[in-house]
């Protein structure tokens, strides 16, 4: 089966108009990536590492310098026409709108240009203004509409010519904590239920995000891909311990708990005035949480607190770039 | 299913244009403008007319310049007409490459915008013309018109426009908002060697042989001669095609609008290249 979207040492330069203007900018530099049919697949970067080149170049707005890109086994350059019926694009931040044009009509007008049959569109229009909670809007012009409502509408525009590859540039950019919840559910959700039909390519500066939403993670910067791989596969690179705390009602018999395997080190604290004690395990294996779990237990104590921590995508980015985001 | 999809963009295109066009205000005021601002423009080359020759507007002359004005709000609506949708499309409503990126035929998308300009334009044009026998005295005699030669000039001259916006559109691609001048420019051009208020006789030599190789000249030339025969035939001195006849002129027609077809389809491929590759197609000009 031919990959949904694959590039082989992409490249794009962008020259100045005048050399006054400073030196060329190589947004891409020989990027390699296989996105398989049906992932939701992230890309993970800084402002400026590439990302929203390489979704402009994916969706035919331009042209690489050098290198080759694929959608669906279809050059970019050569056979747009072709790509541009498999593919859909996001752009976040996007206010973009006919504002003349009602919520419904701007939706429906695009669904249009891609052949969508008129009430099927009208119908998926409702469906998808009622999740995100727009259906009141829908009468209402584009014009008279927040920059966020504006921006559900595009996700909207999106998803409502069902692509077979979706291209979303920062889709939760600028939007309150439950409007990026929903968007974010809604395309977990279109790309669970297609079976594997459905592929999405992401881009986000948010390590949640992408740690909470994709398949696989590549991280970009300075237009080069340095990793690529799912989150939890990529967060094996950072060797940090996975830390375990407890706080539990008093222990007396604490010692047991420090000989269960998987455990390597292990302290503990009584707070004897709030009858609490705190209980600190460094794992070698995760699977030792459940047996710590049961010791607790045997020793007649109450869990009142578990807290695990982990690395984060972000402890890899800064492990491969030397930096965090800005 | 090309032609299909081909047909459903031009009209979806249309309807776009027509909530553009007519929806910017209440149908009151639209029809009021609709109306005064194609007589306003007029009056002002009819004023100029009346001031020079001392209120004299029975002559053969007037008519033959008031007919030629008409018609060239064709020229400056169309060709603006088209490259303001690559304009608004990009800088004010950033739509543009949502189009762009959508299966359809970018030609057959300003044409359907384009077309309702020549709708609208054409109401202009038709009041135009009735003020100007009612009001004026233009010599338009409704039972000596040549239909035939009429619509036949008003069909090929309307598409020969529409290809010409075509290349200015392609251009625009590549110009920031203030680029509009290009197609004033050309209209500009039109207006001065296309034989619009004088015929091309009062040029000189070379900018004669230019006003020859412009079909607009050759549009000009048979919508006058479809829509005022007598007073094409009256007309005191050349107009510098009048060897031709409407069989010639209409192939003149003909020919130099597939020419201009040619040229057009280069400008335009040639611009949505380099605008995809100096990204220009979703790009707003900043300062």
């Amino acid at each position: 089966m031919e990959p949904a979207v694959e590039t082989k040492k992409l490249t794009r330069v962008f020259n100045p108009k005048k050399k006054k203007e400073g030196a060329s900018v190589r947004a891409l530099n020989s990027v390699d990536l296989k996105i398989e049919k049906g992932e939701l697949f992230g890309l993970l970067g800084p402002n400026g590492a590439g990302k929203t080149t390489l979704l402009k170049i994916l969706s035919t707005l331009l042209l690489p310098t050098s290198g080759k890109a694929y959608v669906s086994g279809l050059d970019v350059e050569k056979d747009y026409v072709e790509v541009r019926k498999r593919i859909n694009m996001v752009s976040g931040g996007e206010i973009s709108g006919y504002g003349l044009l009602t919520v419904r009509e701007n939706l429906w007008m695009f669904s249009q240009f891609y052949g969508i049959k008129s009430s099927i569109a009208l119908e998926r229009i409702d469906d998808m203004l009622g999740k995100f909670g727009m259906l009141d809007k829908k009468s209402e012009k584009v014009r008279t509409l927040s920059t966020g409502q504006r921006q559900k509408m595009n996700v909207i525009r999106g998803f409502v010519t069902d692509p077979q590859i979706l291209f979303l540039d920062e889709p939760t950019l600028g939007l309150d904590v439950n409007a990026s919840r929903t968007i974010r559910d809604f395309i977990l959700d279109w790309v669970r239920k297609s079976e594997r039909d459905k592929t999405v390519l992401l881009t986000t500066h948010y390590m949640a995000e992408a740690d909470q939403l994709c398949d696989r993670v590549a991280i970009i910067d300075d237009g080069r891909i340095l990793a690529c791989d799912s989150p939890e596969n990529l967060k094996k690179l950072v060797k940090s311990e996975t830390t375990l705390r407890l706080d539990v009602t008093t222990m007396k018999d604490q010692r047991v708990l420090g000989t269960i395997p998987g455990v390597e080190k292990f302290t503990s604290t009584d707070d004897l005035e709030n009858n609490i004690t705190s209980l600190r395990f460094v794992l070698g294996d995760e699977s030792a949480i459940s047996d710590i779990v049961s010791g607790v237990a045997k020793g007649g104590s109450k869990i009142l607190a578990l807290r695990k921590t982990e690395p984060t995508l972000e402890d890899v980015f800064i492990k491969l770039v030397g930096k965090g985001f800005e | 299913m090309a032609v299909r999809s081909d047909l459903r963009t031009f009209k979806n295109a249309a309807w776009l244009g027509w909530q553009m066009e007519a929806n910017w205000t209440d149908p009151f005021l639209f029809v009021i403008y609709s109306i005064i601002k194609p007589i306003a423009g007029t009056l002002i080359l009819v004023f100029m007319y009346l001031v020079i020759t001392s209120g004299a507007t029975n002559t053969l002359f007037f008519s033959y310049m008031y007919v030629g004005n008409a018609f060239y709000m064709y020229v400056a609506d169309v060709l603006f007409g088209v490259t303001w949708v690559i304009h608004d499309d990009r800088e004010h409503y950033m739509t543009l490459k949502q189009v762009y990126i959508a299966p359809i035929s970018f030609y057959m998308y300003i044409f359907g915008r384009a077309a309702i300009r020549i709708a609208i334009t054409s109401m202009g044009v038709f009041l135009t013309l009735l003020f100007g026998v009612l009001v004026l005295g233009v010599d338009i005699n409704l039972a000596a018109v040549d239909w035939p030669l009429l619509a036949l000039a008003l069909v090929l001259g309307l598409a020969c426009l529409c290809i010409m916006g075509l290349a200015l559109g392609g251009i625009s691609f590549l110009t920031a908002k203030h680029g509009q001048g290009i197609n004033e420019g050309v209209a500009g051009v039109f207006y001065v060697l296309a034989g619009v208020i004088f015929p091309i006789t009062i040029l000189p030599g070379w900018a004669q042989t230019v006003s020859r190789l412009l079909p607009v000249t050759y549009w000009m030339e048979a919508v006058r001669r479809g829509l005022e025969p007598a007073v094409m035939a009256g007309l005191p001195g050349s107009t510098g095609l009048q060897s031709l006849s409407n069989l010639q002129l209409m192939l003149a027609l003909l020919v130099s609008t597939v020419a201009f077809l040619f040229i057009s389809l280069g400008i335009f491929k040639y611009a949505d290249k380099v605008a995809r590759r100096k990204g220009k197609i979703d790009w707003t000009t900043t300062y």
